[in-house]
């Protein structure tokens, strides 16, 4: 690596070097990132930054778990997190498998342009479509399936969430097929000949072969939607009910109440919804792991 | 014939959110239980000509710029030690790398909002751009880390043998052969700031009001047409650039795209 010091100048050992390079992008992930869960985490335990005050208790857990707003909570954010990664993956691959097969081109950018749309975007995309007085209301009614806007199902602002898991649906699933399309590479259909030459059926070919060699990048994939779902606060806060409420729309809450004690509160949400994504993610990673080695 | 029925079905399942958004930004008035506008109106296209828009797109473009820039100065040097070393310790920095990316932002941001406060950092544009720092310097350190790794040393060998200093090697030899990535990464990073809602509000505290921000009240008013006229003006940016690099985006790297989330 001497080719990369200063001529001239002293040699910088390679492990110095290496360090001060990384050193903008640590001081960035440790200020903002590893600063902001040990923050959260130490004023969730009674610690308030500059006001002096520190008695450490865990009171905040304490009275998040006895709410049964917050259980209501927990019970919802899993309900969107578990049905919108299930329904993202499974749309996904066949919706990888149908553009692999049938309209490479076309197809694959329109997946692109749905993968640009901001959530934001999407939610208002969403409630537009799926709200009484939406498109899919409006539809229904001309064709007669309704006489009003009441006589249409509740999708948004729904105590269900359908309208979130929609959202995440509508934008996860292209991500999924992108993925999976990057994986489905020649090497993948030349395996998938030798299994048909060997006399397997399209659905033996599907399960033996072509979902064991997209699996790993399925899964990374699948990760990403969960910890999405689990952390967004526009769609929930647009497309869902104030109570119950998915936990970032609940921590922000908490957050904003004008009663300053229930600052640890917010700070219990924040902690416990860092935790949740952090274990969704490696349970999932375990799962994926053990299911991939057994179908190979 | 199956297929293509099929294909029909998924290309309307796509579009379909797509088209009240259209409808609306135009709809003068739009009755229940009508299926199309009854009457059309310029309000949308007006409204998002208004002073207050244009100065909202404006801090969103140069918030996002900023981020940008940024974010693939601090990936270049970060990925130059992720691609190219093995050394002890990376796996650890492999972690925090991935670590932002799954951790909820709003949970991160809640945490450190009070010395944003306490640094008068927060309600300004520099705050904002830090704090969106956390979300793209990742994704830029792992790309350009990844570009860093295919990329042949000799050529930096060469140049330096016959006499280029290290700047000029980095600049005429180093960075147009990351070229590529680099442009993926700085678009990249720029849509995930483009798209960015909750740690503008909570850092900028609605002092810095960007594009999204804009959008989300108008979607909490009852005027559609403001919503759906603002909604274009934020999707229209992303999805331009995406089209206009698709083709040059190899598959893994249009995976990436779907990292642009807000």
């Amino acid at each position: 690596m001497s080719l990369l010091t200063v001529r001239g100048a002293q040699r910088v050992p390679d492990r110095v070097r290496i360090w001060l390079l990384l050193s903008p992008a640590l001081l960035v992930v440790g200020v903002f990132f590893v600063g902001g869960v040990g923050q959260a985490l130490l004023q969730s335990l009674g610690r308030q930054p500059f006001l002096g005050e520190t008695d450490w208790s865990l009171d905040a857990y304490r009275a998040t778990f006895a709410d049964p707003a917050f259980r209501a909570s927990l019970v919802l954010t899993l309900r969107v997190v578990v049905l919108s990664t299930l329904f993202a993956t499974v749309l996904g691959v066949a919706l990888a498998l149908l553009v692999r097969r049938h309209a490479r081109g076309p197809l694959t950018t329109l997946l692109q342009s749905t993968l640009a749309v901001p959530h934001l975007v999407g939610a208002l995309c969403i409630g537009l479509l799926l709200s009484p007085s939406g498109l899919l209301s409006r539809l229904a009614a001309s064709v007669g399936l309704i006489d009003s806007a009441q006589g249409f199902p509740v999708l948004t602002n729904d105590a269900f969430g359908w309208g979130i898991i929609a959202e995440y649906t509508w934008k996860e699933a292209p991500f999924i097929a992108v993925v999976a399309l990057a994986s489905l590479t020649p090497a993948v259909r030349d395996l998938e000949g030798a299994a048909r030459t060997l006399g397997a059926g399209p659905w033996r070919r599907l399960r033996t072969v072509t979902l064991p060699m997209i699996a790993p990048a399925v899964a990374a994939g699948s990760v990403l939607v969960a910890s999405f779902a689990a952390a967004s606060y526009e769609v929930p806060r647009l497309l869902g009910q104030s109570f119950p409420a998915t936990l970032p729309v609940v921590a922000l809450q908490r957050f904003n109440d004008t009663d300053l004690l229930v600052r640890p509160q917010a700070m219990a949400v924040a902690t416990i919804l860092a935790l949740l994504s952090l274990t969704l993610v490696a349970a999932y990673l375990v799962l994926v792991s053990r299911l991939t080695r057994r179908a190979l | 014939m199956r297929g293509r029925v099929l294909v029909g079905a998924v290309v309307v399942a796509l579009l379909l959110p797509v088209v009240p958004l259209l409808a609306w930004a135009v709809a003068g008035s739009w009755r229940y239980p009508d299926v199309v506008p009854g009457r059309l109106t310029r309000r949308g296209l007006d409204l998002v000509l208004e002073g207050e828009v244009v100065a909202a797109t404006l801090t969103s473009l140069a918030i996002a710029a900023s981020v940008a820039t940024l974010a693939c100065a601090i990936g270049l040097s970060a990925g130059r030690a992720i691609g190219l070393h093995r050394f002890r310790g990376r796996r650890l920095v492999q972690f925090l790398l991935l670590a932002p990316v799954i951790v909820p932002g709003l949970a991160v941001t809640l945490g450190i909002q009070v010395f944003f406060v306490r640094y008068g950092l927060s309600d300004t544009a520099l705050g904002v751009v830090l704090v969106q720092l956390m979300p793209t310097v990742p994704y830029a350190a792992t790309l350009l880390g990844a570009a860093y790794a295919n990329l042949d040393l000799d050529y930096e060998r060469q140049a330096r043998s016959l006499g280029a200093g290290a700047t000029r090697t980095f600049l005429t030899v180093t960075l147009p052969l990351l070229r590529p990535a680099l442009v993926t990464t700085a678009l990249l990073t720029f849509l995930i700031s483009w798209s960015e809602y909750i740690l503008t509000l909570l850092i900028g505290g609605g002092q810095v009001t960007t594009l999204p921000l804009l959008l989300f009240s108008a979607i909490g008013s009852s005027d559609r047409t403001a919503a759906a006229a603002l909604g274009l003006l934020v999707v229209l940016p992303p999805v331009l650039i995406v089209l206009a690099v698709a083709g040059r985006l190899r598959g893994r790297e249009q995976a990436w795209t779907g990292l642009a989330r807000g």
